[in-house]
């Protein structure tokens, strides 16, 4: 299929960020002192447990934000290829049937018929009120009222064995590698994880892994046949939307300390190396901007971007393009208002660190204040960064759907969870209630945010040189 | 000790005043006051004189920093920023766009926030220090693990869902009491009693969590390990000497949001609809009236740095080893 690649702004930080981190990756392994904590990382159970769920989140952001323009269909084939306007991304193909097939309204979680009746004319002339058949979900079925629990069950069955099938497969693979590795048989490798003798809790990884497969496989048997959270107002696929909304949660989370670790980075090591006039024109400006309540400060902000849309509304060719830029500037605004607590530690740990001998010693060599804090200080401050963005991630996510139910956070016109809880908070008074659009989204949230807290702890435990005394 | 207080301030000054540049700049430099006029007459009513007049009636058509026309001190003082920045150090909030005055706004808007703010912080602090103090207690025993991770999932739950959840079970099922609204007087408890609930609930979880840190540094230190070999029961240390000592930090970080409660909660004041300062915040931002946002950042930069001042006092109030002088 031809398609017109696009790049949207922050698809660009995302990469750059994997790149960053694949850099780091590679850089770590060299270096003995940073494989250590994250050793400790991989012992831990509950972390190791959360990360899996974290990669499978992780993995659907990323093939959502390579997006393109779809070719039309071409009437016939001397006619140049025509592209949408539309914008969609990879993620988007592999759910095509989530993403097309559209409801006229509200229906409930695995409903068969619509949410409210409607007049129907009947062969013979007469018209009735009832509720009509859905278009796609259960549509299949003859006779919805007995064979809809038998037709779930059946669908989950299969996708369960599916997803066992996938996921031993894969598991098996790598039993067979690291067995490989070890130079033992496969046999006895498989007897050593089963029985969770392995240093790394590889037992615990699979279980997750394995479970995370079939809820993947179960979940996607079912949402081609029924409409698993429901659909709402406009008739959208509950389910898709919330898996829309993984990739702005995440970049939100990742994409702001990006933006900000610059600037608290090098003015936090700056303030505490130089000290004299350079810290205290540093802490100025930190406690001044630290001073100011941050929902404010992003409120006055979003008020500002709004005025500047508004003027150059011309510059913006597609929603999808606004939106970004929305996105994008939400999460530089949220950067400058979390930056301080970060500059502020890592200005205490560069007073501690410029005392200490290596440092001394480089300055009697007569090393360059630059490549002091380039090749002495940062490496040797990295622990806090690490600890203070992983911490950060969750609160950030929350933050999300705070901000956005004041319309200071993400375009309206953006899949978000906190899009979704503004839009079904005022339909819990309708009788029957609608609450399939909040509960998904919350359910969404509570999984990214709970292992995403987890892990951090995980993480914190392990960098954290003041904890690893008292364990 | 006065001294200290009064060099405080003083550093205060230039903090403030920071503020102060960044909002002007914020709100007039980046977008000039004819954007502003723009975005408030909408499209359709946009033309020169309509602007002209928005701009006169809000005192915008001004200069921003310095009037060429006039003469000795008016060349400074009658400008937008002398008019709408420099007013705010005497607290003179001066108009909101809609012509209502905002300090007037602000003292009777303060009283609903307090009257929510204060009871969640006093009940949330009763009962996150007994839960800690409870966990601490059975610390390293399932109770413990158990403890935490409740407390970890508490936490990954957002403040939205506390506030839905509880408008629907409480309100709507159970009917216990009005889903939002306010009254005057003693009548306006029935409509304070769901919000305090749910805003002490939603802090649980981090709450407890932290306390319980605190509790357990203080718990590994030499004092207590005397105190057991004195011979005391494992209650008597935690009450008499844990607890105690775990009040400093404690202590000073509820001092620090103490002049923050006057701002109220956005997001619960939104909700439960009362008519305190975080809800006018949240109304000024969607009817973009720039003069009240403007008024409130300046005044949550004042009440936080005051939190601050009065931290550093409740350090020297509460812990002898700190001296102020030094």
């Amino acid at each position: 299929m031809p398609f017109d690649y696009v790049l949207l702004k922050t698809d660009a930080l995302l990469y750059v960020l994997l790149i960053f981190t694949g850099f780091y990756v590679v850089y770590a392994r060299q270096k003995e002192h940073l494989c250590i904590p994250w050793r400790q990382v991989a012992r831990n159970k509950l972390g190791m447990m959360s990360a899996v769920i974290l990669s499978f989140f992780l993995s659907i952001a990323i093939l959502d934000s390579i997006h393109f323009h779809p070719a039309l269909e071409r009437t016939s084939d001397d006619v140049e290829i025509q592209y949408s306007t539309e914008i969609i991304s990879l993620f988007d193909v592999i759910v095509e049937p989530l993403r097309t097939r559209v409801e006229k309204t509200y229906s409930a979680p695995f409903a068969t018929h619509a949410y409210s009746k409607e007049t129907i004319e009947q062969a013979n002339g007469e018209t009735r009120r009832e509720y009509p058949r859905l278009v796609y979900g259960g549509s299949h079925l003859e006779n919805p009222e007995t064979e809809r629990t038998v037709d779930i069950i059946k669908s989950s069955i299969v996708g369960l064995i599916k997803g066992l099938i996938a996921s031993a497969l894969i598991i098996s693979l790598l039993i067979f590698r690291q067995s490989k590795q070890a130079k033992i048989s496969f046999k006895e490798r498989l007897r050593i994880v089963l029985q969770a003798k392995t240093e790394v809790p590889w037992q615990v990884i699979f279980v997750t892994f394995c479970s995370m497969m079939i809820l993947v496989f179960v979940s996607a048997e079912l949402s081609l046949k029924y409409h698993i959270f429901g659909t709402d107002k406009v008739g959208m696929d509950v389910f898709y939307q919330s898996l829309k909304s993984i990739r702005t949660g995440l970049l939100i989370g990742t994409l702001t300390t990006l933006v900000m670790l610059p600037f608290a980075l090098i003015l936090g090591v700056m303030a505490g190396y130089f000290r004299g006039w350079v810290d205290d024109v540093i802490q100025y400006l930190y406690t001044t901007l630290s001073s100011i309540p941050g929902v404010l400060l992003i409120a006055a902000a979003a008020l500002m971007l709004e005025i500047y849309m508004a003027k150059h509304a011309a510059e913006f060719t597609s929603l999808a393009a606004r939106a970004d830029l929305r996105l994008l500037f939400l999460c530089m605004i949220l950067g400058i208002t979390s930056w301080t607590g970060l500059c502020r530690l890592l200005r205490g740990e560069a007073l501690k660190l410029r005392e200490i001998d290596y440092i001394e010693a480089s300055k009697a060599f007569g090393v360059s204040h630059m490549t002091i804090i380039f090749r002495h200080m940062l490496p040797n401050v990295m622990h806090i960064v690490m600890i203070s963005v992983v911490i950060d991630f969750s609160g950030l996510v929350l933050a999300e759907a705070v901000l956005t139910y004041i319309n200071i956070g993400v375009d309206p016109s953006m899949e978000s969870w906190g899009n979704m809880i503004n839009s079904a908070r005022l339909e819990l008074a309708r009788e029957p209630v609608v609450w399939w659009s909040l509960a998904a989204a919350f359910i969404f949230m509570l999984g990214l945010v709970l292992s995403a807290n987890l892990f951090s702890d995980a993480v914190r435990d392990a960098f954290d040189p003041r904890l690893s005394g008292s364990k | 000790m006065f001294a200290y207080i009064i060099r405080r301030v003083l550093y205060a000054i230039p903090i403030l005043i920071g503020v102060n540049i960044i909002t002007f700049v914020l709100f007039f430099v980046v977008n000039s006051p004819d954007d502003m006029a723009r975005l408030h007459l909408g499209d359709k009513y946009v033309t020169p004189e309509a602007i002209v007049k928005w701009k006169t009636e809000r005192g915008y058509e001004k200069p921003l920093f310095w009037n060429s026309d006039k003469t000795g001190l008016e060349k400074f003082s009658d400008t937008i920023f002398f008019d709408n920045s420099v007013k705010l150090f005497a607290f003179n909030f001066g108009q909101s766009d809609s012509g209502r005055d905002i300090g007037y706004d602000i003292q009777q808007r303060m009283w609903p926030s307090l009257a929510i703010a204060v009871p969640v912080m006093l009940l949330g602090l009763l009962i996150n220090i007994s839960f800690a103090l409870l966990v601490a207690f059975f610390r390293a025993t399932y109770i413990d693990i158990w403890g935490v991770v409740i407390c970890v999932i508490m936490m990954s739950i957002s403040g939205l869902f506390y506030i839905i959840g509880g408008q629907f079970v409480i309100s709507k099922l159970l009917h216990l009491v009005p889903i939002s609204g306010y009254d005057t007087g003693l009548e306006a408890i029935k409509f304070l009693i769901l919000p305090v609930i749910v805003g002490v609930i939603g802090g649980i979880g981090s709450g407890t969590r932290w306390y319980r840190t605190i509790f357990l540094e203080e718990i590994n230190k030499d004092y207590v390990r005397t105190a057991r070999a004195k011979g005391l029961t494992e209650l008597t240390v935690h009450y008499r000497h844990v607890l105690q000592n775990a009040l400093i930090p404690i202590l000073t970080g509820v001092v620090v949001v103490l002049p923050l409660l006057f701002m109220g909660s956005l997001i619960t004041e939104s909700f439960f609809s009362i008519p305190g300062l975080g809800s006018y915040t949240i109304d000024a931002i969607n009817r973009q009236d720039f003069a009240i946002v403007r008024s409130m950042v300046f005044l949550g930069s004042v009440l936080y740095i005051i939190g601050l001042i009065l931290t550093d006092i409740s350090y020297t109030l509460v812990d002898p080893r700190v001296r102020l002088e030094s």
